[in-house]
């Protein structure tokens, strides 16, 4: 028997798609497979490494622990929403690539959707508030030095860009 | 004139992708694939009475189901056992799906395959398997003691006994002015890289071809080892490595079961099929390390001279040996560190246990031999009351020593023999950087306040750039980009930035021009693989060298092109030119096109060709012993390995009350030697560092009596976050160039991780002045260890 399904609208990086899907498809599924926005990495599925993360209206969310059918209308960024509008890299992202804050680069996106609503909540962190901020995503690459690093670096850059915007969408 | 690339710290070129999210790992790929779930084994050791797959036949978008009976030929026998040795007397390798008895919690039994993983799960589930337990064999202990077998026909449960010495260790400890015996333990830890295992593989009707992505560090070894097991010629199968997320060692194992039955059952239906392992998995049916215990025996001088050095040692190796004794072999050999006592013997046992296979991890066996040794001569610096520094010195080996030989065979077959480094210098830069001197008035003060802080430092050599070969491919476009390929694979490591930065300075051209592939069969279809620590030095060296024969060639056609001497020229941004006569000049794009002699101009670059006239009219177009293209290939083969080596200091503090331990400082001295981009050298420490706290402090697969591996999540699994890692890293550099390569360097991958618990166990016996003999170690233990004293002072 076919599994029954339910028509959602998910409002990803600002662009509105309908999907009918099954009550228990993860979001992480819908984004990256129905939806083809791969760039949301799946490392544990049980919402501990935080590589999924996406923002939900703007918040940090593990889209590995969230039924997709239960975000119907909500506006969601991922990674893919994060640069400008003109291709430029987002502070954030800018930040990762000139404080070599990754490496394998499968945690990457659920660090800088972390940091992107971190910044917009504290645009002007402490050190100890850039490793407070980054403190419930797991990296095995980097040792966090260079992440801490970036989460700074990404205050100066949205400083210096249009008054302290961290970018995305929300 | 063009700035050379080799030790700028560039930012990375594989970056800007990965952070847009335009990355394509694994499960990135083959969104039209049918999807796999595996049927895994409950039990640690069992003997499988029954598969009834009834209950999931009617499972809406279920495609196929298969269990051992359903494989054939090649495919039905057991995984090949990758490195033999010939004190492996009793190898077993497991079959890519159970067959008649399972050997750990976790082992492949039935394979499904689904529309997808959703689906091919609710199969997987209705799968009902019928067991009848056998007594499972857990831990080092009980494997010892053999009451039970994890193979029957594998008395005692040893798969290999091997013993190398060099000089008689026992009668010199026995006539030794000092002697200690002391026993090291480490427990089992794992790369559990970030990504976990995943494989797709589409079969082309057509032209009979397979083509394999696989989340692996050798697409090479998977490639030929698919090719043996679906018996296709190896000219019929590809396979490429997409983004890897992390690899860390674990990823070197090829084949795994879901490698050969994906590519399999994609033949078989004619349509793609993916396995996308996840976190739970990954902890049950991949790879784990570290777990060993060793018994040591040492005599010493007055002077703490290490005359004898006698260890024995345990290795538990899991349910099965596919890469066989490379662990053990290197703790066996890597434990001399930069010391040469006058006389080692070393002795280990593998043996098998109903866990989850053991192959190299990161430090792969170092971590280990590190803990072992630079425990050894603290406990004879405590012994003796001396400065842990000064027993070190004394057992140095000395610069001008350089190539020293210990006399004993490492892990490629070859000789143990160190070809650069410069232990007292290195000390020196580390007890600088962590004010050693000064360490013991801060220590003391900090007890006049009721605060435990100690001191630690731990010495390693690392054996890096293993052979037996890599090969480069370098190739100029008529466009004048250079497209480089190479066949070992990448995790993260930077290996394009790296690589185009040689290229770069080797050819004159600017670093955007350049290209560089790694890990695609089609595009290398010779290589080993990335593991210890040698891509760098393998692919890195291969890759000059096949620069060096490409730019030897455009030398030789453009100096026919301008009638020029070859001596006079030289390339600059990409245009080769007489020095002194920059007007006389050709751009290597059209060098590119005089190379081929080519009937027909395409691009502008063929246009601007015309005007230059090679070769000599009365031979033949493509003249003897040349080829067309502006291409060099070649290949890196070392004799032996280079080794690298490093010092580590770290200072912590013990809480007196709950035994929480916290990191105040770490350092490191490295000499990996000249560095091609210090930014990711340092990238790498820094991540090999976070590891080793992990492995030093929390991490161990916690199995139970009955093999349950307890913590199989990243919920009880304790991985650092930031806030169990250093807030800094300090790091300084030595750079002794290894004589054995064209650039000079050494491996580093694996450096940061190497002498972690040795180093954390140092730091943690001199705050609280209690032998630290066993590591992770927990504040739970740490807090026992403190009770055991008390209660033993109270004797």
């Amino acid at each position: 028997m076919a599994e029954p399904t339910h028509a959602i609208r998910l409002r990803v990086n600002g662009v509105a798609h309908d999907l009918d899907v099954p009550a228990r498809r993860l979001l992480s599924d819908a984004l990256r497979h129905d939806l083809g926005l791969t760039g949301t990495h799946v490392g544990c599925e049980h919402g501990v490494c935080g590589a999924c993360t996406v923002l939900l209206d703007g918040e940090p969310a593990r889209s590995c622990l969230t039924l997709a059918v239960s975000v119907d209308g909500q506006e969601i960024t991922t990674v893919e929403g994060l640069a400008g509008t003109d291709g430029e890299l987002g502070p954030v992202q800018q930040a990762f690539k000139d404080c070599h804050g990754l490496q394998c680069g499968f945690c990457t996106p659920g660090f800088l959707t972390t940091i992107t609503a971190g910044l917009r909540d504290n645009p002007d962190p402490t050190r100890d508030d850039a490793r407070e901020m980054v403190a419930g995503n797991l990296c095995r690459c980097t040792g966090y030095q260079n992440i801490v690093a970036s989460v700074l670096r990404a205050a100066e850059l949205s400083a210096q860009r249009d008054g302290g915007d961290a970018g995305g969408t929300p | 004139m063009t700035t050379k690339l080799f030790g700028d710290p560039i930012p990375r070129v594989e970056d800007d992708r990965l952070l847009r999210g335009d990355g394509q790992y694994l499960d990135d790929l083959g969104n039209d694939a049918l999807e796999v779930a595996m049927v895994r084994s409950p039990h640690a050791h069992a003997r499988i009475l029954d598969i009834d797959v009834d209950a999931a036949l009617d499972v809406d978008g279920l495609i196929a189901i298969y269990t051992w009976d359903d494989l054939d030929g090649p495919l039905a026998e057991p995984l090949p056992l990758l490195i033999p040795h010939p004190t492996l007397t009793h190898p077993r390798m497991p079959y890519a799906l159970a067959k008649d008895e399972v050997n750990h919690v976790g082992e492949a039994v039935a394979m499904v395959v689904a529309t997808d993983r959703y689906v091919a799960e609710d199969a997987a589930g209705r799968i009902s398997v019928t067991y009848d337990p056998l007594p499972p064999v857990v831990g080092i202990a009980a494997a010892r003691a053999a009451d039970d077998l994890v193979h029957a026909d594998v008395p005692g449960n040893v798969a290999a006994r091997m013993r190398q010495s060099n000089g008689d260790a026992d009668g010199v400890i026995e006539a030794a002015p000092h002697r200690l015996s002391l026993d090291f333990d480490i427990e089992r830890s794992a790369s559990t890289p970030l990504e976990g295992r995943g494989v797709l593989a589409r079969w082309d009707t057509e032209s009979a071809r397979l083509r394999i992505w696989s989340s692996t560090q050798t697409t090479t070894g998977v490639r030929a080892a698919i090719a043996a097991r679906l018996e296709l010629d190896l000219g019929q199968v590809d396979v490429i490595a997409p983004d890897v997320g992390g690899g860390f060692g674990v990823k070197i194992v090829h084949p795994w079961p879901e490698e050969v039955l994906v590519a399999m059952a994609a033949r078989a239906l004619g349509r793609p099929v993916k396995f996308t392992e996840d976190r739970r998995e990954h902890f049950v049916s991949a790879a784990h390390e570290r777990a060993q215990k060793h018994h040591v025996e040492v005599g010493f001088d007055d002077e703490g001279r290490i005359l004898g050095l006698s260890v024995r040692f345990w290795h538990d190796n899991g349910a099965f040996i596919p890469y066989g004794l490379i662990v053990p072999i290197v703790t066996s050999t890597q434990l001399l560190g930069p010391y040469k006592p006058g006389a080692y013997t070393v002795e280990f046992e593998s043996l098998y246990t109903n866990t989850v296979l053991v192959t190299p991890y990161r430090g792969a066996g170092r971590v280990h031999a590190a803990f072992v040794m630079e425990r050894t001569i603290d406990a004879i610096a405590a012994e003796l009351g001396l400065d842990r520094t000064a027993v070190r010195e004394n057992n140095f080996i000395q610069p001008d020593e350089m190539p020293y030989d210990h006399g004993l065979l490492f892990q490629d077959g070859k000789p143990l023999r160190y070809d650069s480094g410069d232990f007292p210098a290195s000390l020196e830069k580390l007890k600088k950087l962590v004010g050693w001197e000064e360490f013991t008035a801060f220590r003391d003060q900090a007890r006049a306040e009721g605060r435990r802080v100690g001191i630690g430092l731990a010495c390693y050599v690392e054996g890096t750039g293993v052979g037996p070969y890599e090969g480069g491919h370098v190739h100029i476009e008529t466009s004048g980009k250079v497209k480089v390929a190479t066949g070992l694979t990448s995790q993260g490591q930077g290996h394009k930035t790296v690589f185009a930065q040689i290229v770069a300075d080797e050819l004159g051209v600017p670093i955007d021009d350049v290209e560089v592939v790694t890990g695609d069969t089609r595009r290398f279809p010779y290589a080993v693989g990335t593991f210890a620590s040698r891509a760098a030095v393998m692919s890195g060296s291969a890759i000059a060298l096949a620069a060096r024969r490409t730019r030897a060639k455009a030398l030789r056609i453009a100096a026919d092109a301008l009638e020029a001497s070859e001596d006079d020229l030289e390339i600059v941004d990409g245009v080769v030119r007489v020095r002194g006569a920059p007007d006389t000049q050709i751009a290597l794009g059209t060098v590119a096109v005089l190379s081929n002699p080519l009937r027909y101009a395409f691009d502008e670059a063929s246009k601007a060709a015309t005007q230059f006239a090679v070769g000599d009219p009365s031979k033949p177009p493509v003249a003897e012993g040349d080829e067309p293209g502006l291409e060099g290939r070649d290949y890196y083969s070392p004799n032996q390995s280079t080794f690298a080596n490093g010092m580590h200091a770290a200072v912590v503090e013990t809480d007196p009350d709950t035994a929480e331990i916290r990191i105040l400082r770490y350092c490191v001295v490295h000499d990996c030697g000249p560095m091609i981009n210090p930014r990711i050298v340092e990238g790498q420490i820094h991540g090999g560092v976070g590891q080793g706290v992990g492995g030093a402090l929390y991490e161990r697969m916690a199995y139970d009596e009955y093999g349950q591996l307890l913590n199989a999540s990243f919920m009880d699994f304790l991985m650092p976050y930031v806030t169990e890692v250093p807030e800094s890293i300090e790091i300084d550099h030595l750079e002794t160039p290894s004589p054995l390569n064209p650039l000079g360097i050494k491996g580093l991958g694996e450096a940061g991780i190497i002498p972690s618990s040795a180093v954390f166990a140092a730091a943690i016996e001199d705050a609280e002045g209690i032998p630290i003999r066993s590591m992770p170690i927990s504040p739970s233990d740490l807090f026992a260890l403190r009770r055991e004293q008390e209660t033993d002072g109270g004797d």
